[in-house]
């Protein structure tokens, strides 16, 4: 900076120490206005209809040949699942070497296994088995709870059981969601969606159980993808069924599982008690979402026409709410 | 090895074993993890957190035993505790040496020596416990009018510790000390049976605000580890929120950086902790003292002395925070040591409290109590935001009992847990209280966490069946912190007739404490004259409709002489699709009026199910003022705040 003068009346202070004082200063207004020039913007900040770069989920639905859905009978769920995945062409028919899997499970809650409110821990484990059985490279589990994250992993038992599978169980963080908006959409629009994980995965399978739920009739396989939004999501309550349709043109699985080994007929989705629970002992495995749902409906005492996001998906071409047409393979454990 | 070498080890030692200690006070399945480590060991350590809970609830809380060890290891060895075992302690001592690195012997000496301000810390103790002791002394009122044997040794004890402690010493004719005794225990009884002594003696245990064990736990728990977490990003996946750290921290950040003005200000000053350790430890049995030896007072004992007691001259024993650096530094042939004999240089074993001081400090502390509650907030004006949680006791022995140590808050896995702020009287300032807008969700209704954390239990030990009333606690019911409540003008479908039910969805409780009242009600500008009915599509005629807005599932359409509404479908600018036709004989003519109606599910609690959890609260998607919210109202834990009446189902 500009050195102070020593005295008004320094004789040093000459016309070589005046110059070299004069450019000294000059240099700094030049400094000052060139940073302010740098910085210069002249638009005010916040732009409220911004819409950001769109963070999109992959297409990972199905492509080979083979049954599109089965409904095995049964009380054991490792052993429905593996059966019904056998009469679909066995899990390398959809998982295959090198495979990155995600596993979306339905961890909403922090209540025990037995209640029924989540996925429960066996079967994720087992799906978890079966990918790197059939030579996946890895899988991961995750969800976007409404308890507590950790709690709820670790209450239902599924963080336990899957990290001992062998899977790598993903905790939402904040910064692992990223906005997205949907082509066509009327919700998803610059909406935080849980992206981050998905990098490098191929393969997506989604597993949930049956669930009464007052506000949108069933939560199913369906309904399980809301576990992939973050922000404020639960004012989308608003319009549950259009959200639901919206999460369907989302999220393209590889394939779901719906267990309907206990279906929670009352007081759903949370549940909280046996009594809440009927022994349905049905699972289902479906490429399609909305079959697999239309079917779940059944045991509920319901018909897909109870719920409007499945004619909502079904027009949009998304799946079939006609299960019996896809043929599905019937067996018992 | 040295002794102050043995000393820094272990201080090193105590520190990381309480910063891991904290560390572990998380619920999860992982090793580092509260696998019953012993996460409260530091407070159970205090005895000043015993002898505080002692005096406010006239009981001794077994898991505090560890108290009788620091006390019985004080009078055999001086204030070990303070020189090798308190984490707060170790921290001061570091910051001071750090401050004072490579300072010269003489200004080390001058900020080492005593200041009468050291005597500060014996008022602060003398206050707080005096605050505490207020229910002890009404219990002696109490028994004295109930025995008259009571009353005789109330008495008798009474006159000889006045007798001792001070008459003998302002009054010189013993006669006239008899009569003076006689005169105060006459007083004693007057008061007891004209005063109203319910009222005026109220004990509160705020030991919290400056023993240094509550209130290092609770800066580590609720601003360094949290501090910590933003930059680790291990220990909590959604980050540690708690109100008012400001406070906290600045208290935490100040007291650390005074250690640069004096070298353990704190410690020296302060500590209410160290004072009762202090007097503990008068009489010490080992203490560091002169030998006899020859001593050629070459004050390097004082340079670095921690406690600022003055090893060289007369010692103050009291002060003496055993950090052994004089036994160090002394370049003779052990004229100091450490000895189970008094010191031959002289000891001063006074404390500096004034005998004025004395009183007049427990007036003061004794009658903050009574003085701080005339503001009702322990009566009708009890705070209804001040939601305790599950297994608090009522609150009187509530503020009798917690420490402020942030134990709870720490190990709370949902982080709805807070301190609470001077907002609920400065009594409850840092105790915990829920704030069920922070965290990751209300309180669990499967977690039991809190209870088991807490060292006094200010919050009891509940099992899971207790807490959810289950097993042999089914007829009790389960534990309810409060009591959720609807606003109706925020909500949406009461108010703004748009569906949501989110509270309804996540209410834990079974059957739900929320159930739904459904109504169809007409949408604003929702009525149309009919055009014509083909099958299931109905054709409207005037204003345009926007295409696909009645779609959504949630909106039915009432036809002229049809008593149920029909579900719409579809609608495009000038025709709704319903989901099944009408049946009616003859079609309304065309021009008759249609109504959209709106299926609406309104919340409604139940107070006979609610616990006051606080889930809806937080998922409420009104986020800046909820549409739903818990208050204290009919909590389990105060009869008085009921809001059902007995037996009502």
């Amino acid at each position: 900076m500009i050195p102070p003068h020593q005295s008004p009346l320094d004789p040093a202070a000459n016309r070589r120490e005046f110059l070299r004082r004069g450019l000294q200063a000059g240099a700094a207004v030049a400094l000052t206005g060139g940073l302010a020039s740098l910085l210069w913007n002249r638009h005010p900040p916040g732009d409220f209809n911004r819409e950001a770069a769109s963070a999109l989920l992959p297409d990972f639905s199905d492509k080979n040949a083979g049954p599109k859905m089965a409904i095995v009978t049964g009380q054991n769920r490792t052993a429905m699942v593996r059966r019904a995945l056998e009469a679909m062409g066995g899990i390398s028919r959809f998982i295959k070497r090198g495979d990155r899997v995600m596993l979306k499970v339905n961890a909403a809650f922090a209540t025990p296994a037995i209640l029924s409110a989540t996925t429960h821990p066996e079967l994720a484990a087992e799906l978890v088995r079966l990918c790197l059985g059939a030579g996946a490279a890895s899988v991961l589990v995750t969800d976007n709870p409404i308890n507590d994250p950790e709690s709820c992993f670790n209450l239902t038992g599924i963080g336990p059981a899957v990290r001992a599978a062998g899977a790598e169980l993903v905790l939402p963080r904040a910064a692992q969601f990223a906005p997205g908006t949907l082509p066509g959409a009327r919700l998803i629009r610059d909406w935080p969606i849980l992206h981050e994980p998905f990098r490098g995965i191929t393969k997506l399978i989604g597993v949930a159980p049956v669930k009464q739920h007052n506000r949108a009739g069933a939560s199913m396989t369906m309904k399980n993808w809301y576990g992939l939004l973050g922000g404020r999501r639960n004012q989308f309550h608003q319009d549950i069924n259009g959200i639901i349709v919206e999460l369907a043109m989302l999220v393209r699985p590889t394939f779901v599982v719906l267990d309907g080994t206990a279906s929670m007929m009352a007081n759903g989705p949370t549940g909280g008690s046996l009594a809440d629970l009927k022994p349905t002992q049905t699972l289902v495995v479906s490429t399609d979402g909305i079959a697999a749902d239309a079917f779940g409906a059944t045991l509920l005492d319901k018909t897909f026409r109870d719920l409007p996001y499945i004619a909502g998906a079904t027009e949009r071409g998304l799946g079939t709410a006609d299960f019996a047409s896809l043929n599905p393979v019937r067996a018992a454990v | 090895m040295k002794i102050t070498t043995a000393r820094r080890l272990t201080q090193i030692f105590f520190f990381t074993l309480f910063v891991w200690l904290c560390l572990a006070a998380t619920v999860g399945p992982l090793w580092w993890q509260w696998r019953g480590w012993p996460i409260a060991w530091f407070l159970q350590l205090d005895p000043l957190v015993a002898l505080g809970t002692v005096l406010t609830t006239h009981s001794f809380h077994p898991s505090l035993a560890w108290a009788l060890v620091t006390i019985g290891l004080t009078i055999l060895f001086g204030r070990v505790f303070c020189g090798f075992v308190c984490p707060f302690g170790a921290l001061h001592q570091f910051v001071s040496w750090l401050g004072r690195l490579g300072g010269r012997p003489k200004d080390k000496m001058a900020a080492n020596t005593y200041r009468p301000a050291q005597v500060i810390k014996y008022y602060v103790l003398l206050a707080l416990l005096a605050a505490a002791a207020g229910n002890l002394l009404l219990t002696l009122v109490r028994a004295s009018r109930d025995s008259t044997w009571i009353a005789l040794v109330v008495a008798a004890v009474a006159v000889l510790a006045l007798f001792w402690l001070t008459l003998r010493k302002v009054i010189a004719s013993f006669r006239r000390a008899v009569l003076f005794g006689a005169l105060l225990v006459l007083v004693w009884f007057g008061a007891a049976a004209l005063l109203s002594v319910e009222r005026l003696t109220l004990a509160t245990l705020q030991i919290g605000w400056l023993d240094p064990i509550p209130l290092v736990y609770r800066s580590f728990n609720l601003v360094v580890l949290p501090a910590t977490d933003l930059a680790v990003e291990k220990w909590f996946p959604s980050g540690r929120f708690y109100t008012g750290v400001g406070l906290i921290g600045a208290l935490f950040v100040a007291l650390v950086l005074l250690n640069l003005v004096v070298p353990r200000f704190f410690c020296r000053i302060l500590c209410p902790l160290g004072a009762l350790l202090g007097v503990i430890g008068r009489g010490t049995l080992w203490s560091i003292g002169k030998t006899g030896a020859k001593c050629t007072e070459c004050a390097l004992c004082d340079v670095d002395c921690e406690g600022a007691c003055n090893p060289m001259g007369p010692i103050r024993v009291s002060e003496c925070l055993m950090c052994m650096n004089c036994l160090d530094n002394c370049p003779s042939v052990r004229p100091i040591a450490y000895l189970p004999r008094p010191s031959s240089g002289g000891e001063i074993s006074a404390s500096g409290v004034t005998r004025r001081g004395f009183v007049a400090t427990l007036i003061a502390g004794a009658a903050a109590v009574p003085l701080a509650r005339l503001d009702g907030s322990t009566k009708s004006d009890w705070s209804p935001s001040l939601i305790r949680p599950p297994g608090s006791v009522a609150e009187e022995e509530f503020l009798a009992r917690c420490l402020k140590c942030g134990e709870c808050m720490r190990v709370c896995p949902t982080n709805v847990l807070q301190p609470s702020g001077f907002a609920h009287g400065w009594e409850s300032v840092w105790t915990p209280v829920l704030n069920n807008r922070i965290g990751t969700s209300g309180c669990q209704l499967n977690c039991i966490a809190c209870g088991h954390a807490c060292p006094t239990a200010a919050i009891r030990p509940l099992t899971l069946d207790e807490k959810q009333g289950a097993g042999d606690f089914t007829e009790h019911g389960p534990v309810r912190i409060g009591l959720a409540y609807v606003d109706r003008g925020r909500c949406l479908p009461w108010a703004m007739e748009r569906p949501c039910i989110v509270c309804e969805e996540n209410c834990p409780v079974t059957p739900k404490a929320i159930y739904v009242s459904e109504i169809e009600s007409t949408v604003r500008d929702g009525t149309f004259a009919i055009a014509s009915i083909d099958g299931a599509t109905v054709r409207v005629s005037g204003t345009p409709l926007t295409p696909g807005r009645f779609a959504s599932g949630d909106y039915t359409c009432k036809l002229p002489d049809e008593t149920r509404s029909r579900r719409i479908v579809a609608n495009t600018a000038d025709s709704l699709t319903l989901d099944t036709a009408p049946t009616a004989e003859e079609p309304p003519p065309p021009g008759a009026l249609l109504e959209v109606q709106v299926r609406l599910q309104r919340p409604v609690i139940d107070p006979a199910r609610c616990i006051g959890c606080g889930v809806c609260e937080h998922e409420c998607p009104m986020t800046g003022l909820r549409a739903i919210r818990v208050t204290a109202d009919n909590e389990t834990r105060s009869a008085n705040r009921s809001i059902l009446l007995k037996g009502s189902r």
